[in-house]
Formats: C-alpha cells, sequence, structure tokens
C-alpha cells in the first residue's frame, strides 16, 4: 500500500517535470533551435569540430559565461520590473578591485575579500533600488549616475592600475576548479537555483511580475511596489559584486576596467531570452538559453579566427535576429 | 446626420440616431452616461465609421472614412482631454503638421505673426510664442478651439468643454462661442451641466441607450422634462434582489476627504446591505473609497468599524479590517493581462498557498477553481491569460480574487461597466447571494436604473460632497438627478 502510494507520487511528480520540461521547451523553442543549430554547426564545421565539443572547451565556455549569467540573473528581475540596471558593469570594477585590495593591501582573509565584494553590490543595489523607490527618476538615469559613480569610485581607489594579488588561494573562486568542474560554474549553478526559487516560488515572485505588468492594479493590490523594486535592484548589485569577486580571481587581480561593457552583455542574454523590455514577463530559464547562445557564438568566433573586431558585428546582427523572431511570433500570437 | 448605426461586437452602439445641426446654433447633446454621445461624436470626426447611415453637409452627401476626411468638411472636435503638445508653442500647436514654409524650412516667424492674429481676433489674451504647458487648462482650451477655427471649421463638436474650469472661464468660453455661432459656425456642445444649457444653448438633443429620444428647443422645455426623456427607459428585470432587513453598523465614515476630488463624506453601512453611491463622473465617489481602502495618502476623516475607530494607512490595513476594492477601471488598476487566470484569482491570498519557498500548486488550483465555479465565469482552463477573455468574465475574476480574502465589506467600483447583459445579471444575483450571506457591499454606479434596483439606500454625491441620502422606498431617476446635478 504504502509503496503503491510512493510510486503515484513518484508518478505525479515525473509527470509534474515531464509537463514542465514541455511547458518549457515550447515557451524557448524559437531560441532552443537556434542554440542548438549553432552547436551542430561548431561542431560539424572542420574549423571548429576538433575542439569544440570537448570537455575543456564545454567548461570554458560555462566559465565565460557564468558571470554574465550572474548579471543577468538580476537583470531578467530588473527588466520584467519594467526597468533596467546600467550600474552591474561598474560595481564588477568597484566590487573587484575592493576585494583584491582586501587580500593584497590588507592581508584580509580571502573570505572576509570575498564578502567585502559583495558588499560592495549589495550597497550599490540598494541605494539605487532606494531612489527608484523613492523617486520617479526613471531607473535608467537613477543606474546611469551610479555607473559612473561606481566605476570612477573603482579608479579612485586604484589610481588607475590593477590591484594585483599574489595569494595562491585567491585563484580559487574565479580560476579553480570544484571535481572537474570550474568553481565559478557551480557557483553559476547555485545561483541559478536560487533565482529560480525566488521567481517561481515565492510571493516576491508574483509580487515581480504584477509590479512590473501593471504597477497601478499592484497598489490596488496592496502590494507594496515600492519593497519589490527595492528588493530587486538590492538582488541585481548583490550578483554584481559576486561577479566582480569571480572575474578579480580569475584575472588575478582587480581592474578599473574590469566590467566594462558587462551591463550590455547581461541585458543581451535577457532580451535573446525572451524577457520584454516592456516588463511584466519573462523567465530564468530564457535568460540561461539567452546567455548560452552568447556565450557559444563568441567561444565559435575564437575558435574560427574571426576577428574580434569582427565578432562584436555578428554578436550584433545575432540580438537583433532573436528579438526580431521573438517580435514576429508574439504578433503572430496576439492575432 | 441621419440614421446612424454603429456597431461593436455583441453591443450596438447607436441604433438609427438622427441630428441635425443648423448653421449658427448651439446644440446640446444629452444623455447618460453609454447613451451614445461620444460613438456619435466620434462617428462624426471620423474616428470610427458607422455601418449604417448617412452624412450630409450643407444639403450635401458626404463620406467620412477618417480624422483627414472630416478636417476636410470642415468638421473639428474638441476633446474633453486636450491633445496639445505641451512642449511646444502654441503657433507651432496651432499649424501642427501644415507649417508655413519658406522653401525647406519652417517660417517660424509668419508662423507666430499668423498665430497671434488668429488668437487677437478672438481677443484671447494668449501669446503665440508661448509653450502651450505653461497654459491653463482654460487656455489652453482656447488654443485648441483657435486651432479648430483654423481649419475653417464650419462644424465645432465640444466634449464637455467645462469640466474643468472655473466659472469665469466658462463665461469666457461662452463669449467666444456666441461669437464663433455669429460666424455661421454650428456647435454641438455635450454637457452633464443643466444650468448651462440654458445660458448658451439654442436646442437639445437628448441620447439613451445608443438611441435618439428627441430633439427640443431650450426655451420650451424644462429641466425635469429633460431628465425624465434622460432616463425614462422602461426598467427590465434582470435584478435579483431579496431585501432583508439589514443588522448593525459595521462600517462608519466621517468627513471623508483627500482635499481634492472628495470633500466631505459622511456615510455608514450596515451589516447584509448595499449601499448604492450615485452621483455624475467626477463627483468624488471613487475617490472617497479610495481614501478608504488606504490608497490615499493623508486623507482627512474618521473611520470606524463595529463602532471602533481604526486607522487605515494602507490597502493592507484595509484587507485587515475585511475591506475589499474591486476599481473602476478594470483595464487600469486591476488586470495583470499577460497572466493567467490562475494568478490573477490567487494574488490577494498568496500567503495562504505559499509558505516561504513552498508552493501548494494543488491549493492554488483548488481557490481559482473555488471562484470560478462561484461565479461561473467562462475561461477554457485557468492557465488561460486574463486578456483574452471577454469584460464581464474578467471582472468576474477580479470580484472573485477579491472575495478570496474573504471581506465583509466589498466596495464594487462600476462593477458592471463593459460587461454584457448576461454577465450584468449574473453579478447581480452573486451581489444578492453576498448580502444575503452578512456581507456589506458598497456600489458606486452611474447607471441609475442598477443602482436603484440594488440598493438598500444611496448616498448621491455631487463635487466631492455627498448631498443626500435616499432610501429604496422614496428613490426614483429623477430624485437622484435632481440631487447629483444640483
Amino acid at each position: 500500500m504504502a509503496q503503491g502510494k510512493e510510486k503515484k507520487k513518484q508518478n505525479a511528480a515525473a509527470s509534474g517535470f515531464g509537463k514542465a520540461a514541455k511547458i518549457y521547451f515550447k515557451e524557448n523553442a524559437g531560441i532552443i533551435v537556434a542554440l542548438l543549430v549553432l552547436c551542430i554547426f561548431l561542431s560539424v564545421n572542420p574549423l571548429t569540430s576538433f575542439s569544440f565539443l570537448t570537455q575543456k572547451n564545454v567548461f570554458n565556455v560555462l566559465r565565460q559565461i557564468s558571470t554574465n549569467l550572474y548579471l543577468a540573473c538580476g537583470m531578467t528581475m530588473v527588466i520584467i520590473l519594467g526597468g533596467i540596471d546600467l550600474s552591474v558593469g561598474s560595481i564588477i570594477a568597484l566590487s573587484g578591485c575592493l576585494a583584491a585590495g582586501c587580500v593584497s593591501r590588507y592581508n584580509l582573509p580571502i573570505a572576509v575579500a570575498i564578502l567585502v565584494g559583495i558588499l560592495v553590490g549589495l550597497v550599490v543595489g540598494m541605494f539605487n533600488g532606494w531612489v527608484i523607490a523613492k523617486t520617479t527618476i526613471p531607473p535608467f538615469i537613477v543606474t546611469l549616475a551610479t555607473m559612473n559613480i561606481a566605476k570612477g569610485l573603482a579608479y579612485v581607489y586604484t589610481g588607475g592600475s590593477p590591484v594585483r594579488v599574489v595569494t595562491k588561494e585567491w585563484q580559487f573562486i574565479g580560476a579553480g576548479y570544484i571535481g572537474p568542474v570550474p568553481t565559478p560554474v557551480v557557483i553559476l549553478v547555485l545561483v541559478l537555483i536560487i533565482t529560480a526559487i525566488i521567481m517561481n516560488k515565492t510571493k516576491l515572485g508574483r509580487h515581480l511580475y504584477a509590479v512590473g505588468g501593471n504597477a497601478q492594479a499592484a497598489q490596488f493590490s496592496g502590494i507594496s511596489v515600492a519593497k519589490v523594486k527595492f528588493l530587486v535592484h538590492t538582488y541585481s548589485g548583490i550578483m554584481a559584486g559576486l561577479a566582480g569577486v569571480v572575474l578579480a580571481s580569475r584575472m588575478y587581480s582587480g581592474q578599473p576596467t574590469a566590467g566594462d561593457g558587462a551591463e550590455m552583455d547581461a541585458i543581451a542574454a535577457v532580451v535573446v531570452g525572451g524577457t520584454s523590455m516592456a516588463g511584466g514577463s519573462g523567465k530564468i530559464g530564457g535568460t540561461i538559453i539567452g546567455g548560452l547562445i552568447i556565450g557559444v557564438l563568441n567561444n565559435g568566433l575564437n575558435l574560427m579566427n574571426v576577428n574580434s573586431f569582427w565578432q562584436y558585428v555578428v554578436k550584433g546582427c545575432v540580438i537583433l535576429l532573436a528579438v526580431y523572431v521573438d517580435y514576429v511570433r508574439n504578433k503572430k500570437s496576439k492575432l | 446626420m441621419k440614421k446612424i448605426t454603429k456597431r461593436f461586437p455583441g453591443v450596438l452602439a447607436l441604433n438609427d440616431v438622427s441630428l441635425t445641426l443648423k448653421a449658427g446654433e448651439v446644440h446640446a447633446l444629452l444623455g447618460e452616461n453609454g447613451a451614445g454621445k461620444s460613438t456619435l461624436i466620434k462617428v462624426l470626426g471620423g474616428i470610427y465609421i458607422a455601418e449604417e447611415g448617412e452624412i450630409y453637409i450643407e444639403g450635401q452627401k458626404v463620406t467620412i472614412d477618417g480624422v483627414k476626411a472630416a478636417q476636410e468638411n470642415g468638421i473639428a472636435i474638441i476633446h474633453q482631454e486636450l491633445v496639445l503638445v505641451p512642449h511646444m508653442t502654441v503657433a507651432e500647436n496651432i499649424f501642427l503638421g501644415r507649417e508655413p514654409m519658406s522653401g525647406h524650412f519652417v517660417n517660424s516667424k509668419k508662423m507666430t505673426e499668423d498665430a497671434q492674429q488668429l488668437l487677437d481676433a478672438y481677443h484671447m489674451n494668449i501669446k503665440a510664442d508661448m509653450l502651450v504647458g505653461k497654459l491653463t487648462i482654460a487656455q489652453q482650451q482656447m488654443v485648441e478651439i483657435v486651432k479648430a477655427i483654423s481649419f475653417n471649421s464650419k462644424i465645432l463638436v465640444m466634449d464637455e468643454p467645462t469640466s474643468s474650469i472655473s466659472d469665469k472661464e466658462v463665461e469666457f468660453l461662452f463669449a467666444t462661442m456666441r461669437n464663433l455661432t455669429a460666424k455661421g459656425v454650428g456647435i454641438i456642445y455635450i454637457s452633464h451641466k443643466m444650468s448651462e444649457l440654458e445660458q448658451i444653448c439654442d436646442r437639445v438633443t437628448v441620447m439613451r441607450d445608443g438611441e435618439y429620444v428627441g430633439t427640443k428647443v431650450v426655451k420650451e422645455t424644462n429641466k425635469d422634462e429633460l431628465i425624465a426623456m434622460m432616463v425614462g427607459r422602461e426598467l427590465t428585470n434582470y435584478y435579483t434582489r431579496d431585501f432583508l432587513e439589514p443588522g448593525e453598523v459595521v462600517l462608519q465614515c466621517s468627513h471623508i476627504s483627500d482635499g481634492h476630488m472628495a470633500k466631505d463624506a459622511s456615510f455608514e453601512v450596515r451589516k447584509g446591505e448595499i449601499v448604492g453611491f450615485a452621483g455624475l463622473v467626477g463627483a468624488g465617489r471613487s475617490e472617497v473609497m479610495k481614501c478608504i481602502f488606504g490608497l490615499t495618502k493623508g486623507y482627512k476623516g474618521e473611520i470606524y468599524i463595529d463602532g471602533k475607530k481604526v486607522e487605515i494607512k494602507s490597502p493592507i490595513d484595509a484587507m485587515k479590517y475585511g475591506i475589499a476594492l474591486v476599481p473602476e477601471d478594470r483595464k487600469q488598476e486591476a488586470l495583470y493581462k499577460i497572466q493567467s487566470v490562475r494568478y490573477n484569482s490567487t494574488i490577494e491570498v498568496l500567503g495562504s498557498f505559499i509558505k516561504g519557498i513552498f508552493v501548494d500548486n494543488a491549493k492554488e488550483e483548488e481557490i481559482t477553481q473555488r471562484y470560478i465555479d462561484m461565479l461561473s465565469t467562462k475561461t477554457p482552463t485557468q492557465d488561460q491569460l486574463v486578456g483574452n477573455l471577454s469584460g464581464g468574465n474578467q471582472q468576474k475574476v477580479v470580484i472573485g480574487r477579491w472575495l478570496a480574502t474573504d471581506p465583509r465589506i466589498l466596495i464594487l467600483d462600476e462593477p458592471t461597466r463593459g460587461v454584457d447583459v448576461g454577465a450584468k445579471s449574473e453579478i447581480y444575483a452573486i451581489m444578492n447571494e453576498l448580502v444575503k450571506k452578512g456581507m456589506s457591499i458598497i456600489m458606486i454606479s452611474s447607471e441609475l436604473p442598477e443602482i436603484i434596483n440594488m440598493s438598500d439606500r444611496i448616498y448621491v454625491m455631487n463635487e466631492g460632497n455627498i448631498t443626500g441620502c435616499l432610501d429604496r422606498h422614496e428613490v426614483s431617476q429623477e430624485s437622484i438627478m435632481k440631487l447629483a446635478a444640483n
């Protein structure tokens, strides 16, 4: 009896999972196909086939996209709110420099340095959230301002030159491995799980879609719009702080130029992943695919020895194409 | 305009309506909200195309198939919401889209001079090079009028032009209107204010439920006759209401004011009672309810629940005391259109099935289903996007959402607006069931038959004040309109 019950439960769980997977593939069909086409092309293309599908390269790609996806986790939520966070790239620089400084300049334990880096992100994010929640200044403007402030502070602190770290253990978080898996990828998995839980399993997640979809209705629903905005921007800041620490570890140094333009890559991953800039809709699952497409594309272009200047052009075209396909699909489904 | 008929999906908005406007007269168009006045005007202005009917101007049959065609035929409409560009000058606004050119460039000097000439011709104390955003509402209205005249319009339509300007400005507006009619312009004038009719209008046409009721010469009629024409529909029997003796007072509000639209409202609501709030649009009814629901910051007045004074500073507070509010503007204030029926049904009660990070999906579905069944909401699945449902079913979803909070006092603001007749009747039946179970309902409605047939008592508001409370035995459409129009 008990066994039967257990089995039934398992079946239910399996069908629930199957259903979720089905919905997931249906929702993201376009970009999943695009990603697969890209991967198949790189696996059979004689220029890249010898290296693309090796374990080393796969982990390499995953490591490269991990910091972008940390940012994209926060950015997905910010964009669902109908806002934008331009400050994340600069937070990377400031957080990385301060964290590296903790180790090399003040000889603090590495755990403290990591914490300091994340705290930097938290503070900037809280500031963004506070101003955006309390005023009607557009998030674009607020985060444009904090982007400059954070970048400036990173330069002030470093005097413009990298803060080098020679401590061997410092490299673990960004360049190390846990078993065969690079540490940033393990962190990425954790971050994705946490983000998915926040967005799908908590009240905050539901409120997020409400505020982004119809802020006025959310107010009538008794949802604290200000609180949601504050928390989401804080989360985006934390993610950027984390990305800063990981990058500083990978580069053995905190650099004030780190994270330049990172906000744009994060936004690209989010919109390629199907989140609407208009707010109110979007899923973290789409963002993952979006981040993968951009990462695999970068990797493929590198393996093919495409001139890095041209890489920008290709990336731009792919973003446009992905969003255009989404636009056409949406238009069809509305009719 | 002859025999104009306009259909919208499921609604016959205009049925065989005719209107004759003479040159040099001010012709009032009168009717309740939803009588079809705006639709008629939009047909004239080329915003809607009528399925049937013909329009003649100076005896010539014309085809108006767009805004441009209307302009070319000398028809200008001044909408209730002004449509000027605030960051441009008066002159630029007047000549928007047809700027005088010299070569490839806009001749700003000529434009400003021409505009000033027009303004001066009507004795308007406005400088043509001022930014429109710096003008008062009344001045902006004048600019709109000048703009309309500059098209050589022969027919001018004004939709409630006095709703947001002061008495003195109204006088100036009327003077300008007389100036125009003297030049042979015909004006169609839409207003809720009866007193203005005698001052400015020559004839009046009354509409009701999308149909033409009659045309009168203003001097030969009176307010009572016009009100009777406006509301005199026969009452249909789709109202379900068992009047029971209401219980004790559950909600008492005294001197509620938001310092703006709601000025001084005191009223009480009993257990098991439906209390109606009647009045014209803009009388401050919704604003009073927003105060009580904690949506308005810093309102004045006192609220008592079960005789005890309470502080309501946010919707959360209001919900704590068992108050729920189904707002007036479903689209703007209630619906998450791109989310599912389930999401929309449960957004107020997330706490009952989400504990931390554990979501009880079965319970969520059960709650949603309970209110789909209770209100017989028609939706294919719970996953259906709420934006794809009909107006009536959307409204049921919103009502269900609030019933899920298990309220004692349910405030319904225009609960049947944009809802088809069948669903309306069902909503009335649900309201009847709820009050029988001991809930108290406050219903704001601009539909007189609805409010008269459903309410135990009716408070009437005018310009932010409660001007009277009518018992259901003494209420009539006329008595409400008298209190509402003052």
